[in-house]
């Protein structure tokens, strides 16, 4: 029988995962895809923690549970929390470990899920902590790039706008060393990969360069991957600036090669028009759909010891 | 004038020598030696050949663990540590970098966990470029080691 590693595992960060465990995880979902699923989540109680707000993450984490029969506890703030009567974090996870079989948490701070895994009891995977990691986002991504290329293997991928504060990112380059691919980081000076990600990248053989426009690396790849880049880091008028050289119209895209897809992780405010949503390149909705079966399988794998299959 | 450096022998014990000019301080932390009742020699700034400049610990009737010897190389990758007898170098303790070190540094994040929860810090370390960094476990940002302040 195949043997199931991700088994009560906990999944904090993107390196976490083996090749193996990414097979299993897309295997799993494209069952689940297909409407074959073979694992439940009867009996099981999945709590939701989610110290900071989430639409996608939280509502597809749930529809996930939901659909495998199992039971979802939780909260989507922390102001009515006993954090805010002092409860430390360390303290509060232990105890909804006592009521649940797995923990989802979204936290502002950076490190929250590993400190979570090392409190609870129960596997732990993380939802999002602050600008550090977002590891099932980079699951679904490249699950969708599986999806919509086929291979992963020997393509070229584009990472456009805040490559500095997104999670996504991080998670994403992380999870691309299981894989043969290059990498083009276009992104304002000031919002560049950081050193110490890049640093991972070179040690792991991960071929990456660095552009400041979107025109010149879009004929050269096969995945777009566009992310928003926040006002909050810029003044009003560098804001500006920086905004209008990343937006993706459907005049920027006359020299894609024709399988390019463009992906985004979802909120986007104006980096993609909305006339590219017609283009044969758009694939972010189909992306942005797959997040429930990539987070059944994670779940269901997570929980199930025997495959079922 | 005199080559001889101010400094009194020691009987027995251990003597850090070749510390990078400015982390004996630090070191005396790491190992708890201001609360100590064990005698402590500290040259700072002391002349060096090979160094130009160095720091230098005698400590009086105290050898130091394997863990302990490895944490000092931390701070100054180049520092020996000799054992003493009688007036004596009775060993010089081989050194290697710990894969990791629990409280002694301070997370420079101010996002990271470990700033609002009362954690223990847990840094990776490692060699690169002749730089060592330190990775936390936490937050997994990497940073110089003269990035990292320490908690002691």
């Amino acid at each position: 029988m195949a043997v199931n590693s991700l088994y009560k595992k906990s999944i904090v960060s993107a390196k976490d995962l083996s090749l193996e465990e990414w097979r299993l995880i897309v295997s799993t979902a494209q069952r689940f895809k297909a409407g074959k699923p073979t694992l439940s989540l009867k009996d099981k109680v999945i709590a939701h923690c989610f110290f900071e707000s989430s639409t996608r993450t939280r509502l597809s984490f749930e529809a996930a549970t939901l659909r495998l029969g199992g039971k979802v506890i939780g909260f989507t703030n922390s102001d009515d929390l006993s954090t805010q009567k002092g409860e430390t974090l360390y303290d509060t996870m232990r105890v909804i470990a006592g009521y649940s079989d797995l923990i989802v948490i979204r936290h502002p701070l950076e490190g929250a899920a590993a400190l979570s895994k090392e409190a609870a009891s129960c596997p732990v995977i993380n939802a999002g902590d602050g600008a550090n990691q977002h590891p099932t986002q980079a699951l679904l991504d490249l699950f969708a790039i599986q999806e919509c290329q086929k291979d992963i293997n020997g393509l070229s991928i584009a990472l456009v706008g805040d490559l500095k504060y997104g999670r996504t990112i991080h998670s994403f380059t992380e999870l691309c060393s299981l894989f043969d691919v290059r990498l083009y980081l276009v992104s304002p000076e000031t919002l560049a990969l950081p050193e110490s990600v890049c640093d991972i990248m070179k040690k792991r053989g991960i071929r990456f360069s660095f552009h400041q426009s979107l025109e010149d690396v879009i004929p050269k790849v096969d995945v777009l991957y566009m992310t928003r880049i926040q006002q909050e880091r810029f003044s009003r008028s560098e804001y500006q600036l920086v905004r209008d050289q990343f937006i993706l119209t459907p005049g920027v895209l006359l020299k894609a090669k024709p399988h390019l897809k463009i992906l985004h992780p979802l909120p986007r405010v104006n980096e993609i028009s909305k006339e590219v949503d017609e283009t044969p390149y758009a694939y972010y909705f189909e992306q942005a759909a797959n997040a429930v079966p990539v987070r059944q399988a994670l779940l269901s794998l997570i929980l199930n010891e025997n495959l079922g299959i | 004038m005199s080559e001889t450096l101010p400094v009194s022998a020691i009987k027995n014990g251990t003597v850090i020598d070749h510390i990078a000019p400015g982390q004996a301080l630090r070191i005396i932390h790491l190992l708890g030696l201001q609360n100590s009742t064990n005698k402590v020699t500290i040259g700072l700034h002391l002349p060096s050949k090979s160094m130009g400049s160095k720091d230098l610990i005698k400590i009086e009737s105290r050898i130091l663990s394997d863990a302990e010897a490895n944490e000092i190389v931390v701070f100054s990758p180049a520092a020996t540590i000799n054992v003493i007898r009688d007036f004596e170098v009775q060993e010089k303790v081989r050194t290697r970098l710990p894969s990791s070190m629990k409280r002694v540094f301070l997370c420079p994040n101010s996002a990271c966990i470990t700033h609002s929860e009362s954690v223990a810090s847990y840094f990776y370390i490692a060699e690169d470029r002749k730089q060592i960094k330190l990775t936390c476990h936490y937050c997994e940002k990497s940073f110089d080691r003269d990035q990292v302040r320490v908690s002691i």
